[in-house]
């Protein structure tokens, strides 16, 4: 028995969720609906008396000003279709949790041992002349996720007007019957034993499959594993955790792999691209730094450390979370950000949360072919994972202060959502250094935060594949940032007051991850998962090990802490529950109660997983070389360019992100005259006493992987680095994270071009090794996500190879900083940087349907110097502006300048250094990289002009205060002369809703 | 002998914006500014009576699920004190009767206004008489603001204010008053302490000046004695002249516009009879 009690607006209230939803569907879907009004519905089961049911609808759930309420009656009355949409079983119902704990508080001791839960739904009242096909494609093309969500059409004919709609308890409706299955592999073919791999979506290759099988025919293993009840068969326990551990998201395989190198010309073998070039250079560069190193914990915790100040450390950690926001844009994106939050938090004693950055890649939300199966329209997966991080970095309290987004239509069957957070934590804590960990045998093993349901189930397994026919429903999960947020909030005090000796996060492969690693610090583990608190019954010992439900971390406690520990969690209202303790026994033990549900050796467990062995092959490709004439018009073309995808503002997702909170903000991601320029960098400071200041930026340049991915790797990371430099990070203060996204390099029958897939990895790797080691920029962690494909059908679609490099620096005085838009009329233009006609793979080529060949390349020793002679004049004062080109080259870069300052620029195109075929096109939107527009005082020149002395730095133009980009090309002739407003608009709209 | 300035910045389920408000109290001048827990005064641990500044932060309290800090008013109104026969709410009304200060920014107006403390035009605390609501564009924004202080006001905290500068960061700051007797009431009253305006000092009710369609341009309000005041904007992220988002192109004095609400507060303070 359960009770609806229905809240809507009062009739002169404006219902402003309902006008957006209005708004959606004519945007989305084009349909010509009249309005639309929402009823919030709170199902209540637990036989709550009329009383009381009245009470908690006056109460809690409505708000007497505005709203109006209706218990087990309907409160729609004039509409054509009502939909409603509701969770399905086992869905996390953030909302139906808060209500529940409002209820019990509200009913105080007469709820008695009454078992209370809540579960939400919404009514849309849509009136307008639509058809039940078209209510049936708002429903499910617009306002429910079939995924998690059930929804309900009812026409105004259809509808009970007296008693309204049916309660309906999504409730999980299992028994508990914890079963443990067993599986011999030791007498299996590979057929069969593949046949396992895949059935069990665990994502293991053959190899891998007859090493599980062959550890348990080893008579020495079996002859252990008798002491605990247990033989040759594998365990489905065993069997998942393995998977979980040895996947490739948790195990980066072919990052490890031996790859067999070959470019034509030369070949080469490389053992480990991850110890070959990426710790391999950071290696390098902490050498070469000497005294000055500042990493502290890189590659070993769940994010890299690196010293702030004497008194400080800070902590960075970029993830992706892009199979799941395939599926469920909004859960997947809320769950990436809240689930990167847990790592800084996390690492060593843990950190207290700075910042998030983001960084999206989509196809174009104006996609119109069709769609193929499973694949959810751009539009809808670019807003779902907008409100997503929205609501994960908002609640978190965390401000978002650095992003982009990036669109490519290959994006379309898998997007890109990139999710970092930065962290700052004291250098000691209680006399002990924060960034290490340690674990003790005898150490208690607790978890806390959110309880264990089958949400995240496989989703390790799952991400290491590409996304199918049967893609697990199961994979998908939603965040909760409040319970998270009081987690957080318990765990920093219980950290400060000494109570625990090390903290990990639940991610990917929850507690079998969590613990399996933190277990390697004291030499294993004992655990009892029928002690895991559930969110409902009926599920198996193999599910609560493996499943990835958010907002938990795991801890090592002193054994004599773990009073005061639970008694602070108690009074906090956080969830900590005591699983067993860490040991030194070499083993992973798992118990459901007396009975060993697994017991696998350390060894095994952590290194058993065999190297795979893989070649690589490089040839360059060529394109066919654009033919276009230099348009006449170059006005309009610059328009055209401003209104780009991968150039306009993207200030309508940027505002709905608080980018302030902690009251430390320096460098926002909008300034200018109006708030409203595209900022390099963001810079906030962390400690509010202090003038230090942390600076955050990012590069990314996706559409390069189609030349050459080295290209692309050298271009993203001088673009971090330059972006940096504009805004003034201390250059010997910067560090570096890199993210890969690939398609799947492995060449396989789905994926003929591996080799060759594989070799724009092995180059990339390279150029990571050749940048970073040039520009001192080390990285401290990082992340790959090596399978976003869709393969549906006779359908692929790969991303193309992209790497986003994040650097996390410092501003010894944020008082210094400088921002992009033009300060005064008078200043002088000078363009910093030489600009070649590389146009391949420009925004310009792109425009003209074309790719090109002559891909910008990066001189890392010219570049580093004239960045630390900027670096120079702007710790001097002497540069009122400075913004780097990127996208659409140097005309977007004065475009964009001119437009935040409010202000004119006049430019001769003579003046540019440059080198190449003479078009006045080409020198406006080549993408070499390395390049600023700067502004100066003229009476700063002559000092500007000695610091930037034998550097590729001319001065091109003026601030004019008339409002209008003129810019004169190589004849003398001006081939621009815009209005800066007109400029402005075009590169507002596009994306403004 | 001056009073001691002793703030509480009241935390947990979901606040934010704590540091930067004990940032502002202890600039201002505070002699204590505790960040207390929600539940160290359940626990009877930390008594509200100990002190007479209350900062009511930003964020989200239960993640405003059922409507902006509906729950948490929820909980401020049924929650006991563990071990001292008393409720939470019992100790609050205390705390006004004894004549303390309390400010609520954003999220913490919101619960003030929830909970009943404003505008509280009859002096009833626990009766809800205003709302704060969805913005009318629907959605969550962070962008800075004007606002004109009322010179009239009894409000405490801006005394002596004309236009100033902060960010709102919200999706529900839309104030609705119950009727248009509450509003003309507060009104005449001078209750209303904060209107959003244009760059020139004018009230408008023009987006985006007007960031959510706030009734009468309302951005703040305080109650009769002027001792309980709130505001959607946030003058605690405005303590220093580089949080201005143009402070790269315009000269500002080196102290935010928000430190003086603090200020006026811990002056308040000072000069009264506690």
């Amino acid at each position: 028995m359960a009770d609806r009690i229905e809240v809507g607006f009062q009739e002169s209230i404006r219902d402003a969720l309902g006008e957006k939803t209005k708004k959606r569907i004519a945007d989305n879907l084009g349909l010509p609906v009249v309005d639309v009004a929402t009823i919030e519905v709170y199902t209540v089961a637990g036989g709550l008396s009329a009383g009381e049911l009245r009470r908690a609808a006056e109460g809690p759930l409505s708000d007497p000003v505005i709203q109006k309420i209706a218990i087990n009656q309907p409160l729609a009355k004039n509409f054509d279709w009502l939909i409603e949409v509701g969770f399905r079983p086992g869905v996390t119902d953030n909302v139906g949790k808060t209500a529940r704990e409002a209820i019990t508080l509200l009913l105080g001791d007469s709820a008695g041992d009454r078992k209370i839960s809540v579960y939400t739904s919404r009514q849309y009242l849509i009136s307008g002349p639509i058809s039940r096909t078209d209510a049936e494609n708002i429903a499910s093309g617009l306002l429910a996720n079939d995924l998690i969500e059930r929804h309900q059409v009812v026409s105004r004919a259809e509808f009970d007007f007296e008693s309204g709609m049916p309660a309906h308890v999504p409730q999980v409706t299992d028994k508990d019957d914890p079963q443990v299955a067993e599986i011999n592999l030791t007498r299996l073919d590979a057929a069969a034993l593949l046949k396992i791999s895949q059935e069990k979506l665990l994502a293991l290759n053959l190899e891998e499959m007859q090493a599980i099988a062959a550890y348990f025919a080893d008579p020495a293993v079996v002859k252990a594993r008798r002491k605990f009840g247990l033989d040759e068969n594998t365990t489905d326990v065993e069997l998942e955790c393995l998977a979980q551990t040895w996947s490739e998201h948790c195990k980066h395989k072919i990052f490890n792999s031996r790859i067999e190198y070959s470019d034509g010309r030369t070949k080469k073998t490389i053992n480990s691209l991850f110890k070959t070039y990426i710790k391999g250079s950071t290696a390098k560069i902490r050498k070469a730094k000497g005294r000055k190193d500042f990493c502290l914990s890189v590659f070993v915790d769940n994010a890299g450390v690196i010293k702030f100040n004497d008194d400080h450390n800070l902590v960075f950690k970029v993830e992706t979370h892009n199979s799941p926001s395939a599926l469920d844009p909004y859960g997947g994106a809320l769950t990436g950000i809240v689930g990167v939050n847990r790592d800084p938090f996390g690492t060593g004693l843990g950190a207290k949360l700075i910042f998030n950055t983001d960084v999206f890649c989509f196809a174009s939300p104006f996609h119109k072919k069709k769609l193929p199966p499973r694949i959810l329209h751009p539009r809808r997966i670019y807003e779902g994972v907008r409100e997503g991080v929205e609501h994960g970095g908002n609640k978190s309290g965390i401000p978002t202060v650095n992003g982009s987004i990036v669109f490519d239509e290959r994006y379309l069957g898998k997007p890109l959502v990139y999710c970092g957070t930065a962290g700052i934590m004291p250098a000691t804590i209680n006399g002990k250094p924060s960034h290490t960990k340690e674990i003790y045998p005898g150490d208690v093993i607790i978890m806390t935060g959110g309880r264990i349901g089958k949400d995240g189930i496989h989703g390790a397994t799952f991400s290491s594949e590409e996304l199918h026919e049967g893609s697990p429903v199961t994979a998908v999960q939603i965040g909760d940032p409040i319970t998270q947020k009081k987690m957080t909030d318990f765990l920093l005090k219980a950290r400060d007051r000494g109570l625990y000796r090390a903290i990990t996060d639940n991610g990917a492969g929850g507690l079998s991850s969590s613990i399996g690693e933190m277990a390697t610090y004291s030499g294993g583990c004992d655990i009892d998962l029928s002690l895991a608190p559930l969110k409902y019954a009926g599920l198996q010992p193999w599910e609560i090990l493996v499943s990835e439900a958010q907002e938990r971390m795991s801890l090592a406690v002193d054994p004599k802490k773990v009073g005061k520990f639970l008694e602070l969690a108690r009074k906090m209202g956080v969830e900590a529950t005591v699983l067993g303790k860490f040991t030194k026994s070499g083993r992973f033990h798992v118990r459901y109660g007396e009975k060993t549900v697994a017991c696998l050796d350390m060894d095994f467990l952590h290194d058993g997983v065999p190297q795979m062995k893989l070649s690589a092959r490089w040839k360059a490709p060529k394109h066919p070389e654009p033919r276009f004439a230099p348009p006449a018009n170059l006005g309009r073309a610059l328009i055209a360019m401003l209104s780009r995808l991968n150039i306009c503002s993207k200030e309508s997702v940027v505002r709905q992100y608080d980018h302030e909170v902690q009251g430390g903000s320096v460098v926002k991601p909008l300034v200018g005259v109006e708030n409203d320029g595209p900022s390099d960098a963001g810079i906030v400071r962390p400690v509010l006493d202090s003038m230090e200041g942390v600076v955050v930026a990012h590069g990314i340049c996706p559409r390069l992987s189609d030349l050459d991915a080295y290209s692309m790797t050298a271009c993203a990371i001088d673009e971090a680095v330059r972006n940096a430099v504009a805004v003034g990070v201390d250059l010997d203060h910067l560090a570096g994270l890199d993210n890969f996204c690939w398609c799947d390099p492995v060449k396989s029958a789905k994926t003929p071009d591996g080799d060759y897939k594989l070799a724009q990895l092995v180059r990339s790797n390279m150029a990571i090794y050749d940048y970073t080691t040039a520009y001192g920029v080390p990285c401290i962690s990082g992340k790959d996500s090596m399978k976003n494909d869709y393969s549906i059908g006779k359908t692929k679609i790969s991303v193309p190879p992209t790497l986003l490099y994040s650097v996390i620096g410092k501003i010894s005085d944020v008082r210094k900083a400088v921002t992009m838009d033009a300060k005064r009329p008078e200043d002088l233009v000078y363009l910093l940087g030489e600009t070649r006609d590389e146009l391949g793979g420009s925004e310009w080529f792109a425009a003209h349907g074309a790719i090109g060949n002559k891909v910008p390349q990066v001189d890392a020793k010219k570049a580093m110097k004239l960045y630390r002679a900027l670096s120079k004049a702007i710790q001097a004062g002497l540069v009122a502006s400075c913004h780097d080109c990127s996208d659409g080259g140097l005309a977007v870069a004065l475009a964009e300048t001119a437009f935040a300052g409010g202000l004119g620029l006049t430019v001769h195109l003579k003046k540019v250094l440059y080198r190449g075929k003479k078009r006045d096109d080409y020198i406006l939107f080549s993408e070499s990289a390395s390049r600023f527009v700067v502004t100066v005082r003229p009476q700063d020149k002559a000092k500007f002009e000695k610091i930037l002395a034998g550097q590729a730095a001319r001065e091109i133009g003026s601030v004019t205060g008339d409002g209008l980009l003129q810019i004169n090309g190589l004849s003398g002739k001006t081939v621009i002369r815009e209005k800066i407003g007109r400029l402005k608009d075009a590169w507002q709209k596009p994306l403004n809703f | 002998m001056a009073n001691k300035v002793k703030a509480i910045i009241l935390t947990g389920n979901g606040t934010n914006c704590e540091m930067e408000m004990a940032h502002a109290c202890k600039l201002a001048g505070a002699d204590r500014y505790d960040i207390v827990h929600l539940s160290e005064l359940l626990f009877g641990e930390k008594r509200l009576a100990d002190y007479n500044f209350l900062n009511l932060p930003g964020g989200f309290l239960d993640g405003d699920d059922l409507g902006s800090a509906k729950a948490g008013a929820n909980r401020f109104l049924h929650a006991p004190i563990a071990g001292a026969d008393e409720m939470l709410i019992e100790e609050l009304l205390k705390f006004i009767a004894a004549g303390g200060l309390i400010l609520g920014v954003c999220n913490g107006f919101q619960l003030m206004v929830k909970l009943g403390l404003l505008p509280a035009l009859d002096q009833n605390f626990t009766t809800q008489s205003a709302t704060l609501t969805f913005n009318d564009s629907g959605r969550f924004e962070d962008r800075w603001v004007y606002l004109r202080a009322d010179a009239q006001s009894p409000c405490v905290f801006t005394q002596a204010l004309d236009t100033v500068y902060y960010p709102v960061r919200h999706g529900e700051g839309k104030f609705v008053a119950a009727d248009d007797a509450t509003l003309a009431e507060m009104e005449r009253k001078n209750l209303i302490a904060f209107r959003y305006c244009t760059a020139d000092g004018s009230a408008t009710m023009d987006y985006p000046a007007n960031p959510n369609g706030s009734t009468q341009a309302i951005a703040g309000i305080c109650n009769e004695s002027g001792r309980l005041f709130g505001l959607m904007p946030h003058p605690e992220a405005f303590l220093h002249r580089t949080n201005h988002p143009r402070w790269t192109r315009e000269p500002l004095p080196e102290e935010g516009q928000g430190l003086a609400i603090f200020k006026n507060a811990v002056a308040f303070i000072r000069g009264s009879n506690f």
